[in-house]
């Protein structure tokens, strides 16, 4: 509040005015300049890249999954296996050191599908093994992948409940 | 013709994803946390399962797919055997690929390190 009646004092006398007016022309420049130097986020490519190799996985997917249905699996019984396939790629493809590269390509089109969640889990036992076997890969072992199950259980049970009881 | 919607549902979950890490500070652990949650409320309230249906892995194989997972599984035991089904079923679906990332996971850190 001072500070704002200081400047509105400040800026009554002609002298002043003219100085805070150049430092605002000042203030203005470099932001403008700043605007240009920063890098900023390719949206349009970061958003297709994903969109296509997210989509690729999810095909990936559904080779796996109508292999399971082929097998007379229903859809809720194939999901288990096929998840676990999943999950099994991404696993691989981390250790082979597919999947990192492919992570830097491709952002979230990597890290949604459940083989990112995978890579989560093998990249970060990987990296804390140096840390010991137990308070290191054994603890932090689903340092990422960890939230993810905790706060999908939780909401997944409260919401399964209010479902159960309230439907007949 | 499911595997062209596998493509589209599944491309494009990701893509909402990539436009959360793009347009917000979150980090990508907490867009999968957001993302999950969404599809385990969704699982949970039988809403995610007409999507899965429609896109079959488009819509299982994203984290979102995997939070269903977890609230379908607990919705379907707890309509089998009651109340306790929602304990025992939140990992019906999806202790499998837990229980398979923990093993070949920990056989992968044996013999792999991180590059450099």
């Amino acid at each position: 509040m001072t500070s704002q009646k200081a400047k509105k004092q400040v800026s009554n006398l002609p002298h002043m005015t003219q100085a805070s007016q150049e430092e605002k022309r000042r203030q203005l420049a470099y932001k403008e300049l700043l605007q240009k130097k920063r890098p900023r986020p390719r949206y349009l490519r970061n958003v297709l890249v994903a969109f296509v190799v997210g989509g690729a996985i999810a095909v990936l997917g559904q080779l796996v999954l109508r292999f399971f249905m082929s097998r007379g699996l229903d859809l809720d019984a194939a999901s288990a296996p096929t998840l676990a396939v999943m999950i099994l790629v991404g696993v691989i493809a981390t250790g082979l050191g597919i999947y990192d590269e492919l992570g830097e390509f491709a952002g979230a089109g990597a890290a949604v599908p459940i083989t990112g969640f995978a890579n989560t889990i093998v990249a970060a036992a990987m990296d804390f093994k140096r840390e010991g076997w137990v308070l290191g890969m054994g603890a932090k072992m689903f340092i990422i992948a960890g939230p993810v199950i905790v706060y999908a259980s939780l909401a997944g049970i409260v919401v399964a409940f209010i479902k159960f009881i309230t439907s007949p | 013709m499911t595997y062209l919607y596998a493509f589209l549902v599944g491309g494009a979950i990701c893509a909402i994803g990539q436009l959360i890490l793009d347009f917000t500070n979150l980090t990508p652990g907490h867009m999968l946390v957001i993302l999950t949650v969404a599809g385990a409320i969704a699982g949970g309230l039988d809403l995610y399962q007409p999507l899965l249906k429609f896109a079959g892995a488009g819509a299982l194989t994203p984290v979102s797919g995997f939070g269903a997972s977890i609230a379908r599984g607990a919705l379907a035991e707890a309509k089998r055997m009651g109340i306790l089904g929602l304990f025992t079923g939140v990992f019906e679906y999806t202790g499998m690929g837990i229980a398979v990332a923990v093993f070949f996971g920990t056989l992968v850190a044996l013999i792999a390190n991180p590059k450099a």
